[in-house]
């Protein structure tokens, strides 16, 4: 295909238009002095600090245990809904209802659906001191939108091999164990890994459920970047968000890669 | 219903087949009903209660916020609220719009390139979006500050007051959710312009048809189920957006999103936060009402 030259030019611009904050923030994070945006010496200094600072630490120790641990039980329960979407004779009704099911945390504003949660714990606390908030409950509440994007990712990755294996596997009198633990399980690891780290991202991204959802002792990342925007940024921050943008690119290659095989 | 089948090897029927799935399936389906569709049904219930004088919540049933979203209030009719959500509505429509003006051009430059580093210029445009939203946000408070070019360029030119910056503006909102939103648009874009059929652009071209009639009569309507994921995609978050309004916008430029979390926080009104959000569904369902009747052949994610 030829494309006119004015097309790519503005494409190319508006890439460019969409690095153009990762870049400035990457630029500043090297820059000398604390203040203002004036170019005065290249310094590895915020670097260092970074991690000379507990408050960053510990958020980005709380960032990291709740997004293994809520993507761990999303994969989990995602992969198992998946399956059961796709491979079980649904009369057509409730299969209709479970896509449904399946589609509301990914349609629903995540403000409201973190509004709904603030009511839940506190309803749900006047029956259980186990939802104070902290890190327990915003595991709660990224596995819920979690568990969507894992299931809609196994999902089409179960779609895609179709039924012959499975076919394939009852000709050849396999029992169901078998047949769930050597033939579909291999086929759908690469669905179920790109799922993972989807969820994982999204977890490592979320702000809005973090934002409600946290407790005083439970910060993470992106709350702290938050904060500190709203009571003025020092260049440790700039640091700490062109790291995040690394690991984040990092990820997504990987992640790439794998959903490519 | 009970007829008999052999599946793997047992003799079963479809009743016992289901009891097995139903494993499968509950314990991902108990967790979204007990954390988004009971807590959703509790904003419902919510938002028909009233707010005791120090914040907490009084189980008086009530129409009041219902009365205040309309604008009636105890000062008479003032359309703040339906003024935010009209506000809302405009800034979404206006991000959505200029996010597809700037997809196109990508969409068909990365559908141009040869397959081998397609893939690599998609995934370009991707990483900006899985950098975190409260720092692009963030980043876009600096680009528009008051000593970077692009304000010196805007005062120079004498569009803005010496020493003031771009930001807190409805432009710097409006920056903010394109960055944030353009790859919602651009990736499901893609995906139709790459399965585009060129003959019928050729045969638009050799029967003499104009570029822009070409463009609406051969390609437009080819690319509409992907831009219609993209609209939905785009349109729905960007009414519920609160980061960027509060971080870009100033105080004077708040959205429906905004207004709830005012009253979750500030005000500590819970049933008229409630009230609020569910104004915001309503508007959301109807947006995924059109997304069913026009884009059913494509996947949502």
């Amino acid at each position: 295909m030829r494309l006119n030259p004015l097309i790519s030019s503005a494409a190319l611009a508006t890439l460019a238009f969409l690095y153009l904050p990762m870049l400035a923030v990457a630029v500043l994070s090297f820059n000398k002095t604390r203040y203002g945006l004036q170019w005065s010496g290249f310094t590895w200094d915020w670097y260092v600090r970074l991690f000379s600072n507990p408050d960053i630490l510990e958020a980005a120790r709380n960032t990291f245990v709740l997004a293994l641990v809520s993507t761990l039980i999303a994969t989990v329960l995602g992969t198992l809904f998946a399956i059961a979407l796709e491979r079980y004779p649904w009369p057509r009704r409730s299969q209709g209802f479970l896509e449904n099911l399946l589609y509301l945390p990914v349609v629903t504003p995540d403000i409201i659906f973190a509004v709904a949660l603030v009511v839940a714990f506190g309803a749900f606390r006047a029956v259980s001191s186990l939802f104070e908030p902290g890190l327990f409950t915003m595991v709660l509440g990224h596995v819920t939108f979690q568990i969507a994007f894992v299931a809609l990712t196994v999902r089409s990755r179960l779609k895609s091999l179709g039924h012959e294996l499975d076919e394939a596997a009852r000709d050849l009198y396999a029992s169901y164990g078998y047949y769930v633990r050597r033939v579909l399980l291999p086929l759908l690891t690469p669905g179920i890994v790109a799922g993972a780290m989807l969820a994982f991202t999204l977890s490592l991204d979320d702000f809005v459920i973090s934002f409600f959802t946290a407790g005083p002792t439970s910060q993470t990342l992106p709350l702290l970047i938050y904060a500190s925007v709203r009571r003025g940024v020092t260049p440790e921050i700039h640091a700490l968000s062109t790291l995040i943008f690394l690991v984040t690119v990092l990820l997504v290659l990987a992640s790439e890669r794998l959903t490519r095989r | 219903m009970n007829r008999r089948m052999v599946w793997f090897g047992e003799l079963t029927t479809p009743a016992q087949l289901y009891r097995r799935g139903l494993w499968f399936l509950l314990p991902a389906a108990i967790w979204i009903l007990g954390l988004l569709v009971i807590p959703g049904l509790s904003l419902v219930a919510l938002s028909f209660a009233e707010r005791g004088q120090y914040g907490e919540v009084v189980w008086n049933f009530s129409l009041e916020n219902y009365r205040r979203l309309l604008g009636y209030g105890i000062f008479g009719w003032s359309p703040d609220t339906i003024l935010i959500l009209l506000r809302s509505l405009w800034v979404a429509f206006v991000t959505t719009l200029i996010c597809i003006v700037l997809a196109y051009p990508l969409a068909f430059f990365i559908a141009s390139r040869p397959p081998r580093t397609r893939y690599l210029w998609l995934a370009l445009v991707i990483i900006p979006f899985w950098t975190n939203l409260v720092i692009r946000t963030y980043a876009w408070q600096m680009l528009l500050a008051p000593d970077f070019p692009f304000a010196k360029l805007a005062q120079a030119l004498g569009l803005l007051a010496p020493d003031s910056g771009l930001y807190p503006s409805p432009l710097a909102v409006y920056i903010g959710m394109i960055t944030a939103f353009l790859p919602f648009v651009v990736m499901p874009l893609f995906s139709s312009v790459e399965r585009l059929d060129w003959s019928l652009v050729e045969a638009a071209q050799d029967l003499y048809a104009s570029r822009i009639r070409t463009f609406f009569q051969a390609i437009w309507p080819q690319t509409l189920p992907g831009l219609t994921v993209g609209i939905i995609l785009t349109f729905i978050p960007a009414m519920g957006m609160f980061v960027i309004p509060d971080l870009l916008g100033g105080a004077k430029y708040l959205l429906v999103g905004n207004l709830i979390q005012q009253q979750f926080y500030a005000s500590r009104d819970w049933p008229y936060g409630a009230a609020v959000s569910l104004g915001l569904m309503v508007m959301t369902l109807i947006g995924l009402a059109i997304y069913r009747r026009r884009g059913k052949d494509v996947d949502l994610v």
